[in-house]
């Protein structure tokens, strides 16, 4: 699979980069063939994930959140990183109505689920935590 | 994030624009929940037409004012959701509970 394009971009942990970090993912999305509902999805996708490490990664802390999205032929991969808190029990994580904070509804895991194709979380307590989304691109058939 | 809220026979429209994330859900939290109090009104419509994106965050904030509007016996009803809007509302599971509505006039007929 060939690399097309590579971004990788740091932002400081708060609410205010949400916003950077989905607009930059629909700019580096809208090279390749998809739908603007297709590029809607990633712009949720990265918003939960970016919200999740400030809330829940540095949660009253000030970090950086890493950001990566690499364009192949076949997909567009994005993955976001915080040093913070990490997951417990990443599965009790990824439960719809799951949240820590009984002011949320716990859906951040269920919206990456249902708008990328493909989702890893990795997560070690104390160190940090990686999400790791793909999105498929549908390569045009042949007549 | 620009927010307006208004009394109109007896409901309270609250109309939104630009994008509900985590950065603006307080700012909706607070004021809608001020407006609450000062008019001590039942019911809720809230205009989404001005908002281009949602999130769970904001998902959150809206459904929170939901159950607080119907523990004490009113309705809120979400009119002018923008496609993009109403599909990340539908996979939040929300309209099972909650209707969406073409206009602030239909939502008001509904009542």
């Amino acid at each position: 699979m060939t690399i097309k394009n590579h971004l990788k971009m740091s932002l400081t942990s708060n609410g205010e980069n949400v916003g950077i970090a989905r607009v930059t993912a629909a700019t580096f999305a809208a090279q390749a063939e998809l739908t603007l509902n297709d590029i809607e999805e990633i712009k949720v996708a990265i918003s939960e994930a970016f919200s999740n490490a400030v809330i829940h990664g540095y949660k009253d802390m000030t970090g950086e959140v890493e950001c990566e999205m690499i364009l192949t032929d076949g997909m567009l991969e994005f993955t976001i990183t915080d040093h913070g808190k990490g997951i417990a029990d990443i599965d009790l994580a990824r439960q719809p109505a799951y949240s820590s904070d009984p002011e949320r509804m716990g859906l951040g895991f269920v919206f990456m689920d249902s708008f990328m194709d493909e989702l890893f979380v990795e997560s070690v307590v104390d160190q940090g935590t990686t999400v790791r989304m793909i999105k498929k691109l549908i390569l045009e058939q042949a007549n | 994030m620009n927010i307006t809220t208004l009394v109109k026979q007896g409901i309270l429209v609250v109309r939104v624009e630009g994008e509900m994330d985590m950065h603006l859900a307080e700012q909706f939290r607070n004021t809608v929940d001020a407006a609450l109090e000062t008019s001590g009104v039942k019911h809720m419509i809230l205009s989404l037409k001005g908002v281009t994106f949602i999130d769970s965050s904001g998902v959150g904030v809206i459904l929170g004012r939901y159950k607080k509007i119907t523990a004490l016996g009113g309705n809120l009803m979400i009119v002018n959701a923008k496609p993009q809007v109403a599909r990340v509302l539908e996979v939040s599971g929300m309209l099972r509970i909650m209707k969406l509505y073409n206009s602030e006039t239909e939502a008001v007929e509904s009542l």
